[in-house]
């Protein structure tokens, strides 16, 4: 005979940790983790703002196709829109006040983040794995 | 109703605050954050000039050349430095130091000059 599942944790058990976002504060971590990676990334973005700064089309490629460099450009594009993606959710949530509308929101950002960092991803791969020829 | 009640605030509005450091320093992070995710596309079209041909590459390259495209460079160059040192305010913040009144107006006025000066530093050597 079945009996209705009981759950046996406490109000306070189920509450502890999640605050008033439902999550806890799994989403502060993945800001400030993603920052910091900025950080250390824009390092490398202003080092080849630098390189850049004088670079003819040819140079550029050559640059990108550099192994550490298209190491970076990678991680940089996958880093960005993660970190973007977060605090852009964090400005819906804040003004939009229609539950479903933000949701909704939040889901196209997040789309959109992911086919942005992918056609970026695409790009460095398509230089760095064929340099000396231009893709169109 | 009395006079003194009516003209009594019913609750405070943004637009009833006098800006402060505080504040304004506050908002600006959440706008250069806003700002720099617009510029994401910036990096998004540098790919794209480098992946495509040296006729588009250059006409990129002419386009950040010419003086609106100086003026976006600068504006991401601030927007980048200035989210960049407010970021490092708040994990200092989240750690729970400087956060008295004083440190926070003085860290507050560190931002906002020392961004300046960091984009005035940039184009210095890049514009």
């Amino acid at each position: 005979m079945s009996r209705p599942h009981v759950n046996t944790r406490s109000a306070l058990a189920k509450a502890r940790n999640h605050g008033a976002a439902g999550s806890g504060v799994t989403h502060w971590w993945r800001m400030k983790i993603s920052s910091l990676l900025l950080l250390v990334l824009t390092i490398w973005l202003l080092f080849a703002f630098q390189a850049m700064s004088q670079a003819d089309f040819s140079a550029a490629r050559e640059f990108l196709a550099a192994p550490w460099n298209t190491c970076m450009a990678l991680l940089f594009s996958w880093t960005l829109f993660y970190h973007a993606q977060l605090g852009l959710q964090v400005v819906i949530e804040d003004y939009i006040h229609s539950t479903w509308l933000a949701t909704t929101f939040t889901i196209g950002l997040r789309l959109l983040a992911l086919l942005l960092a992918t056609l970026c991803s695409v790009l460095i791969l398509q230089v760095a794995l064929n340099p000396s020829a231009a893709g169109v | 109703m009395s006079k003194q009640q009516a003209s009594r605030p019913l609750s405070p509005h943004l637009q009833v605050y006098k800006p402060q450091i505080t504040s304004v320093s506050s908002i600006l992070h959440r706008i250069t954050g806003l700002l720099l995710s617009a510029f994401s596309l910036l990096w998004v079209s540098w790919l794209l000039a480098v992946y495509s041909s040296a006729t588009t590459y250059d006409s990129f390259r002419q386009l950040l050349q010419s003086w609106p495209g100086k003026l976006l460079l600068l504006l991401a160059g601030w927007a980048l430095f200035y989210h960049l040192m407010t970021g490092i305010r708040h994990m200092i913040w989240d750690s729970v130091h400087m956060l008295e009144l004083d440190s926070a107006k003085r860290s507050g006025w560190v931002i906002v000059i020392g961004s300046l000066l960091l984009t005035g530093l940039a184009a210095g050597i890049w514009l």
